[in-house]
């Protein structure tokens, strides 16, 4: 293992703070969505990278970043169904425009 | 340099160029290719780190099935592809500098806190790393490989249920 561990848990950091920027700047909420996917697959690399690491006799690692594939999946789906029914009621999936539960 | 670190560094750019397309593109559809090459970038660090299955599975879910899945969302929503649109809301100069901060502080902290400092198993991987995997989900891990699934069907119902035409 030539790669010291901490070289991917900066690439990881790298990539999890880009997507916290796009969550926090896009006014889009697919764009919003694609960049929560960012930082989930950045939590998957700190997730196997210390699997590989640590501790590779157990499988603990890798289950994780398979149950994070599974609820990413889920939240993919529910989440474009969402804005789909959004887009059809309001005509926009702006986050901006979405006020309705804005008291 | 090793060959294993050249390769990492490759990797880590693609991963990091496809995340900078998603963040900074204007154009929503080219922003969700990014993401593709974010992903396969992904994958091969997971192959690096020798989690084959992981790497597939990254391929096939996260390439085969969400990217195509925000790729027909963002064509069902046409209109919001404009090109002139504004893409970025009026927070973007502070989200930037949000997100610049928290990538200084755990780079700080990996580099010069705990650089190196974690207990680095020498033992190999098992000699059949997918297999012990396999048995795991259906041994050690039963409970969760169930509830995924559970999951997995809610999610899929909600999202016809909510979709579907009035």
């Amino acid at each position: 293992m030539n790669v010291p561990l901490t070289w991917y848990l900066l690439v990881a950091a790298a990539l999890f703070c880009m997507g916290l920027y796009g969550v926090l700047s896009r006014r889009n909420a697919i764009g919003i969505l694609m960049s929560i996917e960012l930082m989930l697959n950045a939590a998957n690399i700190n997730l196997i990278a210390f699997w590989r690491y640590i501790g590779p006799e157990a499988m603990t690692g890798q289950m994780f970043a398979l149950m994070v594939f599974a609820v990413a999946a889920a939240e993919a789906a529910v989440g474009l169904a969402i804005f789909i029914a959004l887009y059809r009621s309001r005509n926009t999936i702006v986050v901006e425009d979405i006020n309705l539960l804005k008291w | 340099m090793s060959v294993e670190q050249g390769v990492f560094i490759v990797l880590s750019a693609i991963t990091l160029i496809g995340a900078w397309i998603v963040i900074s593109n204007r154009n929503l559809y080219r922003a969700a290719l990014g993401m593709v090459l974010s992903f396969f970038g992904v994958a091969g660090l997971y192959a690096l780190l020798n989690a084959g299955f992981l790497a597939v599975a990254q391929v096939l879910i996260y390439i085969g099935a969400i990217s195509i899945l925000i790729i027909f969302a963002i064509m069902l929503t046409r209109k919001i592809m404009d090109r002139e649109a504004v893409q970025s809301n009026n927070q973007w100069v502070i989200s930037a500098l949000v997100a610049l901060a928290l990538f200084g502080v755990i780079g700080y902290t990996l580099a010069f806190r705990v650089a190196d400092s974690w207990a680095v198993s020498d033992a190999g991987l098992p000699s059949e790393a997918v297999a012990a995997l396999g048995e795991a989900l259906v041994t050690t891990y039963a409970l969760p490989f169930e509830v995924a699934s559970v999951l997995l069907l809610v999610a899929l119902v909600g999202a016809i249920v909510i979709a579907r035409e009035k």
